[in-house]
């Protein structure tokens, strides 16, 4: 499908021909610029940025590179192309037409999961709004630019689904997302872990490998919705969510690789004292991020999941293509649960233990992460490797939220958590350490010490190539 | 789903032993925070009480906080209910323990809920402690319930908390504690606003709600913990200062014996389904002190009849006698006048709301209810609105007129049923110029037959041949019927005349959703209350009656 470039809001859904809808966005258009320029990137903002930029839907055909300055940045509305005679995948409904329009029963529920995707986008551009100033080379701020860019098509896209079919209550809903803030205390944005401000790069590389991922899982799940609209949008997202976790995977495994070589410099292998970011800090940061994330998949037994399951509003990863069988009932998943300080097998029904199959599916990932960064740390010849803590370590949600589990996920007491704790997680002192790491390298193809350089550049080009033009 | 046959309940607790509540004062506000723990429910085990949700032993933690307040903190103007955790303030009714109860469980869970809800009232519209919800979080059905029966609602205002009464699109029931009834005749919300809040399950956040009249003020997370203390505090410095002395409640002394329990001036006897209550006369003369008879007496028979509301599903039929003094009782009823004319003593206003209270319980009992007025009794007065209360009243009728009644001042207006009228006066719809001629009669001794003869005030006189037989039969009789047309026919006959805000909760409200808990559409293998939580969704058989 083609896109007219002459509307103010790029678009493959015919945008031109509803005038209602087209007026709505048009109207919220100039709420999300001022509210881009007031909380959005405040580093490089009247910069060209070497960006991608989507202009099509078609398999290769949706990244477009050039410089821009990124307020000018073309945020578009686009699905992945409408697939012919496409069945319900899984629940109640399974194997009956998808819906084209919201049905009125579950307007409701699908509009909050809308709302809830939609707030995390906003949030964690908001989150890195300020950390462009010490990015450790253009090419890693540029890249942060690319991951905020698209956060903010990923609001847009949600945006055209709440106007386009969720009438007044939904132009409500597109304007609150633009009014709550990040780390507000008055009006945070909806999940904790998006309160959270991102001030150091190791956060940045951990939160896009780690959280980023749940976005992906969640938009996964919703990629299987019997609501057609919103099925096409996630799936049209999932293809730009890879680069968010391509540039945390090899921006941490850059960090390693800057580490191994700093511990071999160095005569006592102290790689701080080289100004280095040490093994074990980094492991720290994916025990907190890893779990974190965890988190947002919610409780490992629910009934809302049960509900959005049998509804249809969602599916599990890759229902259509993964499964046999899509009602789901019938079957039980063993979710141990904690009873007198023990843990106890549960079987619980498995439309009611979605949340803990996306979250499993989750793990193997993020298994498949870690497992490729110790691949690296083999071939550089080091001994040391990256491990993920058990799923039920240091949760705040859920079953086990609260409970004391060590990392290899044996029960112990609070004393022996607390005592550990700051071997497992970072401390104030870890924190601090590392913001003081951070000092910007602005200057092209140059990089700061902890980290190595990227194997290649972007689209081919160089790693030394003018990713942010800094002549303004 | 099997039905649970659970435990006795025990309704007597004390702040020291709070598994769910925090009682706080601090000069003349008080702080109630429900933090309930998820593994402290009545039947252990059988369910979590998630998300500040609640169950019967929830409930009568707060109502024993509500009637300490009363009673041992006369300071306190203001009261404030909030919660204990972050994001919610309650959930409401816990959905798994009402699935799981019987059917005459759940209904005596929503009549005890209701009541202490309607104490909650009577707090802030009579006793001088108003309560103020201070919603830290989402407050959903029976949540917001209890936000309802409080006399200001706030709301904090972080983009996420929320106010709803989910019951009808999530469980296919309706809010069974007085929600619907509130919403139009105490908050005033128009009834196709109140349709669509009642149909939302996700409700509406501060800025709609207000609108919407559903709460009265909203505060940001940053002026949250502030802008309730000054809102207590104003509340509080509005309400006027009490005198008396604080009255500790005693734990009541009960001891169990075959087929019944004892306290001090209460005994209940179950036989099959029949329950006797034997009420002791006043031993000693008045005193300002929580071990006085006129108080003490209440109190028993208040706990008397929560047990039998809850441990004693299969009784039926409430015989109830009395024995003592009747001079003594009017003693004391002389006394309580005295002191609430005087005006001063926070005790005697309290005192009488007790007694009201415990009357209006009575009205309230699904159960059968005969007085028996023998030898030795002692109704008169306040006690005789006993045998007001009841479906029917035998009086044994001797060859001397010497078994008589007596009634007081207090029988005439002090003790208003729910409805806002004495039992008198709903007692001759017809005969309106009896109640004024029987105020003429105040202080006089009237005979059997006198009183079933002239007045109507008891059902039966019966003499020494025909006393005996005609009780048994009337009992056996009275067992013998459907106890569901019973409870329906009974609370059709209570509550003649005027509605009010509680008559409608009690009645229609109640009613219908015991209807409704019955219905295939709720409880049956696919009804929306059976299933929640549940893999499954619910199926409807959507024909109206």
């Amino acid at each position: 499908m083609s896109i007219n470039y002459d509307e103010r809001i790029p678009n493959n859904v015919d945008l031109s021909s509803d005038k209602r809808l087209l007026k709505a966005l048009e109207h919220w258009q100039p709420a999300f610029l001022d509210w881009w320029g007031d909380v959005g990137p405040q580093v490089f903002k009247g910069n060209e940025i070497y960006l991608r930029t989507a202009i099509s839907t078609d398999p290769g055909g949706w990244s477009q590179f050039g410089h821009v300055r990124m307020p000018d940045y073309r945020w578009g509305i686009f699905l992945a192309s409408p697939e012919a005679n496409r069945v319900i995948p899984g629940g109640d409904h399974a194997g009956q037409p998808v819906w084209q329009e919201v049905p009125g029963e579950h307007r409701n529920a699908l509009k909050r999961i809308i709302v809830v995707q939609a707030d995390t986008e906003p949030a964690s551009v908001e989150q890195q709004a300020y950390l462009a100033s010490t990015a450790p080379s253009l090419y890693d701020a540029r890249n942060l630019f690319q991951v905020n860019v698209e956060e903010g098509r990923h609001l847009w896209a949600m945006v055209y689904l709440l106007h386009a079919h969720f009438g007044r209550d939904g132009r409500e809903e597109a304007d609150a997302l633009l009014q709550r803030r990040s780390g507000n205390a008055d009006s945070p944005r909806i999940l904790d872990a998006f309160n959270q401000p991102c001030t150091d790069w190791l956060t940045f590389f951990a939160f896009t490998t780690f959280t980023d991922r749940d976005g992906k899982y969640q938009l996964g799940s919703l990629a299987e919705s019997a609501f057609d609209p919103l099925s096409r949008t996630c799936r049209f997202m999932l293809t730009e969510e890879a680069h968010h976790m391509f540039v945390g995977e090899t921006g941490i495994e850059r960090i390693l690789e800057r580490t191994v070589e700093l511990g071999r410099l160095s005569k006592n292998g102290d790689v701080r004292e080289l100004g280095g970011i040490d093994f074990p800090t980094i492991q720290k940061w994916v025990n907190h991020w890893y779990t974190y994330s965890l988190d947002l998949f919610g409780a490992e037994v629910s009934t809302n999941a049960a509900d959005y399951f049998a509804a249809g509003i969602k599916g599990r990863w890759q229902e259509a293509t993964k499964h046999t069988e899509h009602s789901a009932l019938n079957a039980f998943k063993n979710v141990p649960h904690v009873e007198n300080g023990r843990l106890v097998d549960r079987d619980i029904p498995l439309r009611n233990a979605m949340n803990e199959e996306l979250r499993e599916e989750y793990i193997a990932d993020c298994d498949r992460v870690v497992k490729k960064w110790n691949a690296a740390l083999e071939r550089m010849d080091s001994e040391l490797r990256i491990s993920l803590p058990d799923r039920r370590f240091h949760r705040r949600q859920g079953l086990y939220a609260g409970i004391p589990f060590n990392p290899a996920g044996e029960m112990i007491t609070d004393a022996e958590f607390e005592a550990k704790r700051a071997e497992w997680l970072p401390t104030d002192a870890d924190r601090a350490y590392v913001q003081s790491l951070m000092k910007p390298v602005h200057q092209a193809g140059q990089m700061a010490n902890w980290i190595a350089a990227p194997k290649r550049g972007i689209n081919r080009q160089p790693v030394e190539y003018e990713y942010v033009r800094t002549d303004g | 789903m099997a039905e649970y046959d659970y435990p006795p309940v025990d309704f007597e607790t004390h702040p020291s032993r709070y598994k769910h509540w925090r009682l706080e004062v601090e000069g003349a506000v008080a702080t109630l925070t429900m933090q309930v723990r998820d593994d402290g429910g009545l039947w252990p085990g059988r369910y979590e009480l998630k998300l500040n949700s609640y169950d019967l032993g929830v409930d009568v933690e707060l109502n024993d906080a509500i009637t300490r307040l009363r009673w041992e903190h006369p300071g306190v103007h203001a009261v404030v209910v909030t919660g204990g955790y972050d994001k919610v303030f309650c959930a409401g009714a816990n959905i798994r323990m009402l699935g799981m109860a019987p059917h005459a469980f759940k209904v005596n869970f929503c009549k005890y809920t209701n009541e202490t809800r309607g104490m909650i009232e009577e707090s802030s519209e009579e006793a001088g402690q108003v309560f103020i919800a201070a919603l830290n979080g989402t407050a959903s059905g029976g949540g917001y319930e209890l936000a309802l029966a409080c006399d200001k609602i706030l709301l904090i205002d972080d983009g996420n908390a929320a106010v709803s009464l989910p019951e009808v699109p999530l469980l296919g029931v309706l809010p069974g504690t007085g929600g619907l009834t509130r919403l139009t005749d105490k908050r005033k919300v128009r009834r196709d606003v109140a349709d669509v809040f009642c149909t939302k399950a996700e409700g509406f956040r501060a800025k709609d709600a207000k609108r919407m009249r559903l709460i009265d003020q909203s505060y940001p997370r940053s002026r949250w913990a502030e802008g309730v203390a000054a809102f207590a505090a104003g509340v509080a410095a509005a309400q006027p200062q009490k005198k008396g002395e604080p009255v500790i409640l005693p734990a009541l002394q009960r001891t169990e014996h075959k087929g019944g329990w004892s306290t001090p001036l209460v005994k209940v006897q179950v036989e099959g389904r029949v329950a006797s209550l034997w009420l002791k006369g006043p031993s000693a003369g008045p005193a300002r002190a929580a071990d006085t008879w006129g108080l003490q007496i209440w109190r028993e028979l208040e706990d008397a009849l929560l047990r039998l509301r809850l441990n004693h599903l299969d009784v039926g039929l409430l015989l109830l006698r009395s024995e003592g003094d009747a001079a003594a009782v009017l003693a004391h009823d002389a006394w309580l006048e005295a002191g609430l004319a005087a005006g001063e003593d926070f005790f005697f206003a309290e005192l009488r709301r007790l007694q009201t209270r415990v009357l209006r319980k009575l009205d309230n009992m699904a159960k059968s209810m005969f007085t028996l007025i023998e030898a030795g009794h002692c109704f008169a007065g306040s006690l005789f609105e006993i045998a007001l209360a009841s479906d029917r009243a035998y009086m044994f009728q001797d060859d001397d007129g010497e078994n008589s009644i007596q009634l007081s001042d207090v029988n005439f207006g002090k003790l208003p049923m729910f409805a806002g009228c004495s039992r008198l006066a709903l007692r001759y719809p017809g005969e309106p110029e009896l109640v004024t001629k029987l105020q003429g009669c105040i202080g006089e001794a009237i005979s059997a037959e006198d009183a079933m003869g002239e007045w109507g005030l008891v059902t039966a006189a019966l003499d020494d041949v025909d006393y005996d037989d005609e009780v048994r039969i009337a009992i056996e009789e009275r067992s013998s019927l459907s106890p569901d047309a019973l409870t329906g026919m009974e609370q059709n006959l209570r509550f003649g005349g005027a509605e009010t805000c509680e008559t409608k909760i009690y009645g229609r409200l109640t009613a219908w959703q015991n209807w409704i808990f019955q219905r295939p559409n709720a409880v049956g293998d696919r009804g929306a209350l059976s299933l929640y939580g549940h893999p499954e969704r619910p199926v409807f058989d959507f024909r109206r009656t």
